[in-house]
């Protein structure tokens, strides 16, 4: 405060020169912000926009039916959505079903149980798993973890299921190679995982203490206070913060299409290689022509669209927290 | 002093005799334990596979390190030897590009939200918008790049990549700017203007200077947002294997897509030189990031 007043003393020698300036500075000054924050709406009404340009051939070429069918033929210029959409949808599932759970995890051991010196580098340790590059992940995914999972995991369980109905059919792994629609979905269950867990602590840590104090008071126990009193205290956010992570793991583009496997076809196992409408971008978008081009900017629409809607829902229901 | 009283009660309760209600008692001294167990293992988990990460590249990067590395270009298919130094300089140059974009237009959006717009409808709904841009997926980014910038100037070009990556950027400068803004003290401002200073100056010698540390902090997490980012480059700067031209166009050869390419190639010096990549590359981010985090050392953890 003594250095501001001492400018201000300062530069009011000099004030009957700068007089005018000011208030020109002043309007261009308030003018810039506003132009700048109207670019970012601007921005995603461009992406829109963009995207149903772009894809507006192919939606009228196909019609409904660019949604639902399963051919995706390059030499024959047809093209459907069906099995993108699809493979994105279920690599998500498997995502937070794998993905929620750690994440609620970790964020109640911060928040409850782990001791104040242990907090700030357990934080840190999660959140730097949000800024590991997507494409490392997708490394460590193909040559590290896929060999192992199709090791220790899909030859061994296709043995077991081998021939038994329905999960013979979701659990058997024609040729196991670890890449595939489960392992990609693993890898985005962990990649998911700080976002919803810094979500889910600021939510929990915002809850008032006495409310938790008191519940202890009575004699619950640590999973009595959580489910008790925390879960019904956040519920909708936690919520929110969950819809936010499947978001992410919508869009996720590169580990996806490292072990995806890329392969057009509708499966009904999950250790089959599929695609999703990020990797079929990824991966086809460099050299299409014509009408596959308009195809792909389709899928990118849609695939706005879809994370979009969620995304308007995740921040409806978590009411602005804190994101690290 | 809550945790003595729980140790103190899960010592005892174990030993307490069994009486009528001995096995509810268990049930939930069970399912305590549970919480308290599953909770630690998927913390551990998670720091597991970030140290199995780091150490994957550790042992495969560190071997493909050389000097070479850092003085040659990327090798054309199937020739030995080479290095990735164009596209070490070309990610630098992208991710400056990209933050020198997008620094002053994040800062000031930042500052209208917080400051000017406080509290109005246009606030909000730009609020709204930049949290759904903060989660959009980067590929629609690099289309939405490609249509705007590729198509019409004909070819890649590193302008496009930077401006694909500074749109990624921008809502992280955003955001931050405008939480640490939020901070300040009202009577701050209301001092400044007390003395007769205009808005603008109010706001960028009181409210910019005592924010400086996060908004800095900002910058810095959004560096290391882009400098990752694979996505939004394979259709605007692409790669090559050449040192790109001075005037950025056509292709630029930077860290993420070369990764991506030489990764998944058959030819082993790529491969080598693709681990060496991404060992760089993750390790400035993850020193990034620590930085970053070390700079808003306040109230970060409660």
């Amino acid at each position: 405060m003594v250095a501001l007043s001492q400018e201000r003393l300062v530069s009011s020698t000099d004030a009957p020169v700068r007089r005018f300036s000011p208030p020109t500075f002043d309007r261009i000054f308030r003018f810039a912000s506003l132009a700048s924050a109207l670019l970012v709406l601007i921005v995603l009404l461009g992406i829109i926009g963009s995207m149903i340009y772009g894809g507006w051939p192919a939606f009228s070429e196909f019609g409904l039916s660019f949604i639902t069918s399963n051919v995706w033929n390059v030499n024959e210029d047809q093209y459907g959505a069906w099995v993108a959409i699809v493979g994105t949808l279920t690599t998500a599932l498997i995502a937070l079903v794998i993905g929620v759970p750690l994440s609620l995890g970790i964020a109640i051991f911060l928040t409850q149980l782990c001791p104040p010196w242990l907090k700030r580098p357990v934080a840190t340790t999660i959140e730097l798993l949000a800024a590991v590059p997507s494409i490392i992940y997708g490394m460590w995914g193909l040559f590290v973890f896929a060999p192992l999972f199709a090791n220790y995991v899909q030859i061994p369980v296709s043995n077991i299921v081998e021939g038994m109905p329905i999960v013979g059919t979701i659990l058997y792994a024609r040729t196991p190679s670890g890449v595939g629609i489960l392992t990609a979905g693993i890898i985005l269950a962990i990649m998911i995982i700080p976002f919803i867990a810094s979500i889910a602590r600021d939510i929990l840590d915002q809850i008032p203490s006495v409310l938790r104090e008191s519940a202890y008071g009575i004699g619950c126990t640590t999973w009595e206070v959580v489910r008790n009193v925390l879960v019904p205290q956040a519920g909708v956010s936690i919520i929110g913060a969950i819809m936010l992570g499947l978001g992410r793991a919508l869009g996720e583009t590169m580990a996806v299409t490292f072990v995806v496997g890329n392969a057009n076809r509708l499966s009904g196992s999950l250790f089959d290689p599929g695609s999703t409408i990020a990797s079929r971008i990824a991966n086809e978008f460099n050299e299409a022509i014509g009408l596959q081009l308009n195809a792909l900017m389709a899928l990118g629409c849609i695939l706005f669209l879809v994370t979009f809607t969620v995304l308007v829902l995740a921040r409806l229901l978590v009411s602005r927290v804190k994101v690290g | 002093m809550m945790d003595t009283v729980l140790q103190h009660r899960l010592a005892t309760e174990p030993t307490t005799a069994p009486a009528p209600w001995g096995r509810v008692r268990r049930s939930r001294h069970v399912a305590d334990r549970a919480l308290k167990i599953i909770c630690t293992l998927f913390t551990v988990l998670g720091a597991f596979v970030l140290g199995w990460i780091l150490l994957m590249l550790l042992v495969e990067g560190i071997g493909g390190l050389s000097p070479a590395v850092f003085t040659e270009t990327t090798p054309g298919p199937g020739t030995q030897g080479g290095g990735i130094a164009n596209a070490i300089v070309g990610s630098l140059i992208l991710t400056v590009l990209g933050i020198v974009v997008a620094t002053p237009v994040g800062v000031l959006a930042g500052t209208f939200l917080a400051e000017y717009g406080k509290g109005s409808k246009l606030a909000e709904v730009i609020r709204f918008v930049n949290d759904i841009l903060l989660a959009a997926p980067s590929i629609l980014i690099g289309l939405f790049v490609y249509m705007l910038m590729v198509q019409p100037m004909g070819g890649y070009s590193g302008w496009a990549g930077g401006v694909a990556l500074a749109i990624i950027a921008v809502p992280v400068i955003v955001r931050t700017t405008e939480d640490m803004l939020r901070l300040v003290p009202g009577s701050l401002r209301e001092a400044g203007a007390a003395l007769g200073a205009p808005m603008s100056t109010v706001i960028i010698k009181i409210s910019w200077k005592a924010a400086r540390a996060g908004m800095v902090t900002g910058v810095l997490l959004a560096t290391a947002r882009i400098a990752g980012e694979t996505a939004p480059l394979l259709f605007t700067a692409l790669n090559n294997n050449f040192w790109f031209s001075p005037t950025l166009m056509g292709g630029v050869a930077n860290l993420p897509v070369m990764i991506f390419q030489f990764a998944l190639s058959p030819y082993e010096n790529w491969r080598e030189l693709a681990w060496a990549g991404a060992l760089i590359i993750t390790m400035s981010i993850l020193a990034l990031s620590i930085v970053a985090r070390l700079l808003l050392r306040k109230d970060k953890v409660r």
